[in-house]
């Protein structure tokens, strides 16, 4: 038991890669080894789920201070394998935990060839998520985060749809453009700091103000493809629409999660300055983000296209709420990420279920759904709200929160991103009343069947979760608020130094002082 | 001085030299019959100097025109590992295209001979022996399917550019000998520190460097490349990439720190114009090819421009990335010439990437192995690629040359295009006509040696970094 606690983050990172390797291995017929591949990816992601649950129970919530913190010998010269969660990540893990066997679930019936290979991908992928959350060194932090783009450029390229190709490429260069940005910006930061070590450089390392803007700028180029932000968005709708539903679960649930991760991170603790330097452009680009393509998700006549283009206005949510530096804001950017993982991965699995059946993602095919198919529509209907931020549902907590942040930073912002939440309630509803009510007329339609058990088996966590999550936010907010207390204190510490240089030293309040 | 001493320490190299004499007398004797026993025994001759080279002891001989070091050592081992694979994959192919020749395992044999001579040269002038005695060797075996218009072709614009740059080197060599009249690395090192670089010793450097540039094939001195990878046979091509390249890049690394320590402001300048040239033509230029062979031709002279960046910054750091990118290029190189060689249809050798479509249903290991090759050179992590990547970059960060680190990443990722093109070719299209047969259970065993470094590196990292590292501080005490 002492050995699981104390390696607990290792083995859960990298579990799913032992589960991959044992796919790797399987012999036999085909229909035999897809068959295995299914069964072992479902029991090593649900093992891996209970396990991020340990983690979440064993977390201390009352520090500020990296807990679960392994170390070991890597590449020598400062640059170690060292891993540790807080506050801020730790229900990443959880989240990436949590979606992973819906998305195999998901998978089962509806990819029928090379399922072998998918499930290794899967379960690959799961590897260094896992691992992007759970790094506290530069390096080892950019090794997950870019090493992601194989297995997904592998699952929308192979069991994508029409396009694949194309999007596949756009993908996977966009973003690779973005990430060796913040290489160049990591290798200069290793080579001014001495050291690649996440919690050495948060805590007592300071860089120049000059040398923060650079930085800054590096770290964004990469993040901000990643969030995705205004206007550096373009690759994710036709990523979505490519990609097969699992894919896009993933894409949307927690790969965009890794952005934000990053601005938490690394761009407002490490370049304090800067930050502040930057934030009008951050908020211009959220506001853009949340105005901009809630009209552009209205003119949608794809429903993938029209989820994925809300993803990137309810990032601008996120993005807004982290550079307002409040606890609201912060508070609320990290429950807004968690809340649309769930929430936006439901109704990619939602989207999933007519898919499936009607091979079609147009929402002219579809209309009237509710007629025979009422307990999709239900499901569907929770997602839809707490996807415009209904009270009651998980969506409302971060919308709120992150505009109260922005509320007390810059009135404007808020005013602004308040108009976001009505255009979101008008494509949600538009979609929702396209595709589910009316008359049901259309004869492919005529035989469509409900949910299965299956697909009710996946749905319905997740309803509870979002339901839950809505009317009872504590537990998540319990985890955050001492990181995010922390964070900001410090912040605020080294934007002070700057501001003040000939005091030579402002003792900065390490992680210890802040229980 | 002691002749035993000196040639106690030049075993590695008398060992091959004398071996690679007595197969030549086998040769003649029994025929192409002796082929297999004659590569055979040239690879245990290689493990044998690779052995001797691994334990030898600091020394340098004949009056200091060879030197043993750390740097040598790491260099030596490199060059015959890959030498021994090159060995084992050419036997194989001319095995299957029926055209077996005694010559070829002696001939390699000696090109390996002027390479261990060529990284252990501390003398302009045993640095050009060495050199000519393994590019002489390099010709014959560019055209060596000699019944193929397109390998003698490969051969002779091989010899002829060859010659051109020999004679740009030793016309550099002269110059500098005339300006500081020494022709030892240390000596000129001397000169230079005491005496200042003049405008003669300048041009002497431009054109040595001219004439080590050719060698490696970086941009501007770069144009026989494609071609004669195009037309020389794959194994060959396997030992122009790892081999040849390791040791004229070690060549090339001390012939610069050593005797120019003191005018480096006035070669960083060349050494920069040349890697960012190299990188982005090896990038743009990549993109339209269909033959794999002229693809990896402009690959291997991007990569040349990467580990450049390394030399450029001329330091410890630098010259450690190096060395470690040279590991790690032949290494993957090596895996990704077997599969080249794999790719027969009908008894015959097709080379375009179209060829490849598929593979991934109909030979699923190797599509997986030749995918983690290709990614890996695109430096992607968590492939090795990508932490050789990171050393020189680092270095080039360290010596303040952010725009050329920039512009490297950004051929990086133009480069990256042509990589994911190959894994989208055997992953997403439709599965072309399936290859003939397995590669056989030897070829097997590279690519899985290869494609294990390539994937499994990022678990343990620690040795070859430390090794690179040893080796580098032998040029900097």
């Amino acid at each position: 038991m002492s050995f699981l606690m104390s390696h607990l983050l290792s083995i859960i990172t990298f579990l799913p890669l032992l589960g991959a390797l044992f796919i790797l291995l399987a012999r036999g017929s085909e229909n035999t080894i897809a068959n295995t591949a299914r069964w072992v990816a479902l029991i090593v992601t649900i093992v891996d789920f209970a396990l991020t649950l340990l983690l979440w129970v064993k977390f201390d919530g009352s520090t500020a201070a990296f807990q679960f913190v392994e170390r070991a010998a890597w590449m020598g010269n400062g640059i170690s394998y060292h891993m540790g969660v807080d506050g801020i990540s730790m229900l990443f893990i959880v989240l990436t935990g949590g979606l992973m066997p819906f998305c195999i679930l998901a998978s089962w019936e509806s990819i029928k060839t090379r399922v072998g290979e998918y499930m290794i991908a899967f379960l690959v992928l799961e590897t260094l998520m896992m691992g992007v959350f759970a790094a506290l060194d530069l390096f080892l932090f950019y090794v997950f985060f870019e090493g992601g783009l194989i297995p997904m450029f592998i699952i929308i390229g192979v069991w994508g749809g029409k396009r694949r190709v194309y999007a596949s490429f756009k993908f996977f260069l966009y973003t690779l453009l973005g990430s060796l940005f913040m290489l160049l910006a990591v290798l200069a930061m290793y080579f001014y700091a001495g050291t690649a070590d996440i919690e050495t450089i948060i805590d007592t390392v300071h860089f120049p103000v000059a040398m923060q803007s650079l930085l800054w700028l590096g770290f964004f180029a990469s993040f901000a493809v990643k969030m995705p932000m205004w206007p550096v968005h373009t690759w994710l709708p036709d990523a979505h629409v490519e990609a097969p539903t699992a894919g896009s679960v993933i894409l949307a649930g927690i790969l965009l999660k890794m952005g934000g991760y990053g601005f938490l991170r690394f761009s407002l603790p490490m370049f304090a300055s800067a930050s502040v330097t930057f934030t009008p452009l951050i908020f211009v680009l959220s506001i853009m983000a949340i105005i901009y393509t809630s009209f552009v998700a209205l003119a949608q006549e794809d429903v993938k296209k029209l989820i994925a283009y809300s993803s990137v206005a309810h990032m601008g949510f996120v993005t807004m709420g982290l550079f307002t530096l409040t606890q609201w804001g912060v508070d609320g950017g990290i429950f807004q990420m968690l809340s649309h993982g769930v929430v936006s991965a439901a109704l990619f699995l939602c989207v999933g279920v007519i898919y499936d059946r009607m091979h079609t993602r147009e929402i002219s095919a579809y209309g009237g759904l509710v007629n025979r198919m009422p307990v999709y529509a239900a499901c569907f209907m929770v997602f839809a709200l707490a996807n415009i931020g209904l009270p009651g549902t998980s969506g409302f907590i971060g919308e709120f929160l992150t505009m109260l942040g922005a509320f007390w930073v810059n009135t404007w912002v808020a005013i602004f991103a308040a108009t976001g939440v009505i255009l979101s309630a008008a494509y949600m509803l538009y979609l929702y009343w396209r595709v589910i009510f009316g008359e049901l007329v259309k004869p492919a339609l005529m035989t469509i069947k409900d949910l299965s058990l299956r697909e009710f088996a996946i749905l319905a966590p997740l309803v509870a979760a979002t339901v839950l999550l809505g009317v009872y936010p504590k537990p998540v907010f319990d985890v955050t608020s001492a990181s995010v207390a922390h964070l900001i204190a410090q912040h605020k510490a080294e934007v002070a130094y700057d501001q003040a240089p000939h005091q030579k030293q402002i003792k900065l309040a390490s992680r210890g002082d802040m229980r | 001085m002691n002749i035993q001493a000196d040639l106690l320490t030049l075993l590695p190299e008398l060992i091959l030299a004398i071996g690679a004499m007595a197969a030549l007398l086998i040769g003649a004797m029994r025929g192409d019959k002796s082929t297999n026993l004659l590569s055979i025994f040239m690879v245990l001759l290689m493990i044998a100097a690779g052995y001797f080279a691994a334990v030898a002891p600091d020394a340098g001989a004949f009056h200091g025109a060879f030197i043993v070091d750390g740097f040598s050592r790491f260099a030596k081992l490199v060059v015959l590992s890959s030498a021994a694979l090159c060995v084992l994959m050419a036997r194989r192919f001319f095995e299957e295209e029926g055209k077996v020749r005694f010559e070829l395992p002696v001939l390699i044999g000696l090109s390996t001979l002027g390479m261990l001579l060529m990284v252990s040269a501390a003398n302009f002038v045993s640095l050009y022996l060495g050199l000519e005695l393994q590019s002489l060797a390099l010709y014959v075996l560019a055209a060596f399917n000699r019944d193929s218009q397109r390998s003698t072709e490969a051969g002779l614009k091989y010899f002829v550019l060859g010659a051109l740059s020999s004679g740009m080197l030793l016309y550099g060599i002269s110059l500098i000998y005339g300006f500081t009249g020494t022709t030892e690395f240390a000596g000129v090192a001397h000169v230079i520190k005491a005496s200042g670089i003049g405008i003669g010793l300048i041009f002497g450097l431009v054109f040595l460097i001219a004439g080590l540039a050719f060698k490696l094939s970086a941009v501007p001195f770069h144009m026989w490349a494609p071609d004669v990878y195009e037309g020389a046979p794959t194994p060959i091509v396997a030992f122009f990439t790892t081999a040849a390249k390791v040791a004229a890049f070690a060549m090339f690394i001390r012939a610069m720190i050593i005797p120019f320590p003191d005018a480096l402001h006035q070669w960083r300048q060349i050494i920069e114009f040349v890697s960012v040239l190299s990188m982005g033509l090896g990038a743009f230029a990549a993109i339209g090819q269909n033959n794999i062979k002229r693809l990896m031709a402009y690959s291997s002279i991007g990569h040349m421009g990467y580990a450049l960046l390394g030399l450029a910054a001329g330091s410890l750091m630098g010259v450690q990335g190096m060395l470690f990118y040279l590991a790690f290029y032949a290494a993957t190189n090596i895996g990704v010439f077997v599969c080249i060689q794999a790719m027969r249809r009908d008894g015959e050798a097709v080379e375009t990437i179209a060829d490849l479509a598929g593979l991934a249903r109909s030979r699923p290991r190797m599509a997986f192995a030749l995918a983690a090759l290709m990614l890996s050179l695109a430096g992607l992590p968590p492939l090795a690629g990508i932490f050789a990547k990171i050393y020189v970059f680092l270095a080039a960060v360290a010596a303040h040359l952010y725009v050329l680190a920039a512009l490297g990443f950004l051929a990086s990722c133009v480069a990256a295009y042509y990589y994911l093109r190959i894994v989208k070719v055997m992953y997403f299209d439709e599965p072309a006509k399936p290859f003939d047969r397995e590669m056989g259970r030897g070829m097997g065993a590279i690519l899985a040696l290869s494609t294990a470094f390539t994937v499994l590196f990022v678990f343990v990292p620690g040795p070859l970094i430390g090794a690179a590292m040893t080796a580098a501080q032998a040029l900097f005490r």
